[in-house]
């Protein structure tokens, strides 16, 4: 390791004073912004410089810590401290699907939408006490370096590297259409050109710096996402409820809720079979599903390369399994608070929506009536007159909103939060701000996971060994921008559901890498052939799963033995497959997501979602049958694999630099 | 004093952190399977004060907080083990 100038060592004395400037100054930069508002600077402006302000201190903060060493682009210098790390974490792992997705998919699903919370928090127990650490100890940049240690070279590579792009790059797409969305909403830019001015901010943090330079600035955007989560239901819950806790007053939200339904229901605004009660489980997914998706979330975290290599930076394997847990705490702060969201979200759209009177509907639902978010009676609630109308041309429409005339998008829930309670347009600007930096934290953190793989694993390790550093950089940089253009080419086009795609990468991740990299630090017996056999083995049939039910779900009801799906509530099937084969198209190839059959058939009522829950069995299996069918690894190979599993002492690979 | 490293020792050292490993396992798997398992009559009692049905209080906090103070305890418990048999980090 090269030897510490007192300018760095400084640098890291100074850490906590410096945060905590930078929140301070963030601070000021809102109260600023709250007294031009309040001096007539209209919104539109306000917003171009709350998102404007931010994206160019992240690039400020990429730019300073840029780097030319290996060891700094790869894995920090090995020298983040564990609670920063922590923070980095929380923000390299919470997505535009967390910021802005979570609490509107808890609005809609109640109980049901708790899976991904669970799911999403659960898994960080797995990767301390599986994972994590030993991979630290190893001293690895990336992920597929310990698969060809400890599996017998570049074969083994080949396909950690493949698994690592399918799930970081589905998951890197999800991202950028997140940030797309974000910015049109609230810039008013077109879809298209949002897209891509996200990926220039992307780009200006993690091109120059590296792993240093998104550290660094990851810390910065976790500071910046937090505050914007949690300010407007602080203050929503001081004012309803008198307390600032707004994670404990919503269970009252949560009773009033459960009351109101049961009134609903008995005036006619609501009917049994449209009304999901809020608390009640199992009435979205059936139990199978709700606990798969649970289970292939948890197993995925510690299995999504993005996030194991966070813990690569830590300066002690010891620091690592600290780093793990602050990592949950800072992201435990963000989920506990979402379901406050879809509490609070839910009582004023069933106390002050529905049962009102048509021309009695309050503005704020008029701002995203318009961008088309929310529809009453089937059409836009862009004006009174609209809603009125469409009303109107329903037969026996009573002239109050019912449950059923009313629907909502999810990404509306976090957004217009601070219009329902009435916030100045500060607050608004402010969750765009964090919205934008949970997206572009997660983007540039599976971004700089694919261009490592690509430069270090298939680029030195593979092709050209002996290329210079200055040389390997430069491929590293260039790789980076082309997987992130190729990205947002694919945002640019919409390729679907945010929530459902991130869900996919987690089973592929799940699938591919979890056995391999538990049975390498647990086993010692495990092999070469057994690991790859069985990375092939469970990834394949994850991947045959998903695209099968999701492009060729006519071929997999006749050949591959598949049926529907099941409504959880009745339990009857979702399409009537017979049916559904024998109309036209049913047996079409590449069909579209609103084909009949697409994502709704499979084996045993299981969800595509969780598909890794299919693979990683099988891959455990392969792994065990074919290892003790082959050669016992070397006594070479079983003494380093002791190496791993002890703090004390040097790393097992030692980089050159 | 740490003892000399030998294979007896790493061998202990190894079936501690073993054990270590299947309890947080087992308490993982309690409180992100087992509870919300029992969902229904959990939801039938009420927290008082809170107002929250206990079921759905558990799978929205509960099973959370226990993850997050597990973590806490894992990194101090397999600390002391690695410490315990000479394994560790300098400070």
């Amino acid at each position: 390791m090269a030897v510490q100038s007192a300018d760095t060592s400084a640098f890291y004395k100074n850490l906590g004073r410096m945060y905590a400037t930078y929140t301070g100054g963030f601070i000021a930069f809102i109260i600023l912004i709250a007294i031009l508002e309040q001096v007539g600077v209209p919104n539109r402006i306000l917003g171009y410089m709350f998102v404007g302000f931010t994206i160019i201190v992240y690039a400020v903060i990429g730019v300073m810590t840029r780097t030319a060493e290996v060891s700094e682009y790869y894995v920090a210098g090995r020298r983040v401290p564990a609670l920063y790390n922590g923070m980095a974490t929380g923000a390299d792992w919470m997505s535009a699907a967390s910021f802005v997705g979570m609490a509107g998919t808890l609005f809609l699903l109640g109980y049901d939408g708790l899976t991904w919370v669970l799911g999403w928090t659960g898994g960080y127990v797995l990767v301390s006490i599986l994972i994590g650490p030993y991979l630290r100890k190893f001293g690895a940049y990336t992920v597929p370096d310990f698969m060809s240690f400890r599996f017998g070279g570049n074969f083994a590579r080949l396909i950690a590297v493949i698994v690592l792009v399918c799930c970081s790059f589905t998951y890197v797409t999800a991202q950028i259409f997140g940030t797309g969305i974000i910015a049109s909403r609230f810039l008013g830019m077109p879809f298209e050109l949002a897209v891509f001015a996200g990926l220039a901010g992307i780009l200006l943090c993690s091109m120059l710096g590296g792993m240093r330079a998104v550290t660094w600035t990851q810390i910065a955007q976790y500071i910046v996402l937090i505050i914007a989560y949690l300010t407007p239901i602080v203050i929503l819950s001081t004012s309803r409820y008198g307390i600032p806790i707004p994670q404990l007053t919503y269970g009252t939200a949560i009773a009033e809720i459960t009351a109101r339904e049961g009134q609903m229901l008995a005036s006619g605004l609501a009917t049994a079979a449209n009304l999901k009660p809020h608390i009640s489980p199992f009435i979205n997914y059936t139990p199978l599903n709700f606990f798969a998706i649970c289970l292939c979330m948890m197993v995925g975290t510690a299995s999504l390369p993005h996030i194991l290599m966070r813990y690569f930076t830590t300066p002690t394997v010891r620091e690592a399994r600290q780093s793990v847990a602050w990592s949950l705490l800072f992201i435990f702060l963000l989920y506990f608070s979402a379901p406050a969201y879809a509490a609070f979200s839910k009582l004023e759209v069933y106390n002050n929506v529905i049962g009102r009177n048509l021309t009695d509907i309050r503005p704020w639902l008029f701002t995203w009536g318009e961008l088309g978010l929310i529809q009453i009676c089937g059409k836009n609630a862009a004006s009174i007159d609209t809603i009125v109308a469409s009303c109107k041309a329903i037969a026996g429409h009573p002239g109050v909103v019912r449950l059923q005339d009313f629907v909502i998008n999810t990404d509306v829930i976090v957004l217009s939060t601070p219009e329902i309670a009435g916030l100045p347009y500060v607050i608004t600007g402010l969750v765009a701000a964090g919205g934008l930096a949970a997206a572009l934290s997660t983007a540039d953190g599976l971004l700089l996971a694919i261009a490592n793989a690509l430069s270090h694993d298939i680029y030195y390790k593979m092709i050209d060994p002996n290329a210079p550093t200055v040389r390997r950089l430069t491929v590293a940089r260039v790789l980076l921008f082309l997987v992130a253009v190729a990205a947002a080419y694919l945002a640019s086009t919409r390729p679907g559901d945010i929530l459902a795609m991130v869900g996919w990468a987690f089973s592929l991740a799940m699938a591919g890498n979890f056995p391999a990299l538990v049975m390498g630090v647990w086993w010692k017996r495990a092999t070469t052939a057994g690991a790859v056999s069985g990375m092939i083995a469970g990834f394949g049939l994850c991947i045959f799963y998903l695209v099968v039910t999701r492009y060729f779900p006519g071929a997999g009801v006749s050949y591959f033995g598949m049926s529907s799906l099941t409504n959880p509530m009745t339990g009857a099937p979702l399409v009537d497959v017979a049916k559904a084969v024998a109309a036209p198209g049913g047996m079409d190839s590449w069909v579209a997501a609103s084909h009949p059959m697409a994502n709704r058939v499979g084996w045993f009522g299981l969800n595509n979602i969780a598909c890794g829950l299919l693979g990683m069995p099988v891959g455990f299996l392969t792994i065990y049958v074919v290892s003790l069918m082959t050669k016992a690894p070397s006594l070479e190979m079983q003494a380093y694999i002791d190496e791993i599993r002890k703090p004390r002492g040097r790393t097992v690979l030692e980089e050159k630099t | 004093m740490a003892p000399a490293p030998s294979q007896a020792n790493t061998d202990e050292h190894w079936k501690k952190t073993s054990r270590l490993m299947f309890t947080h396992l087992g308490v993982w798997f309690f409180f992100g399977y087992v509870v919300h398992m029992f969902v229904v009559p959990l939801n039938k009692i009420i927290i008082p004060v809170l107002g929250f049905p206990l079921g759905f209080y558990m799978a929205a906090q509960g099973s959370l907080i226990v993850f997050v103070v597990m973590l806490f305890m894992f990194a101090k418990q397999q600390d002391k083990i690695d410490r315990d048999y000479g394994m560790a980090e300098d400070d």
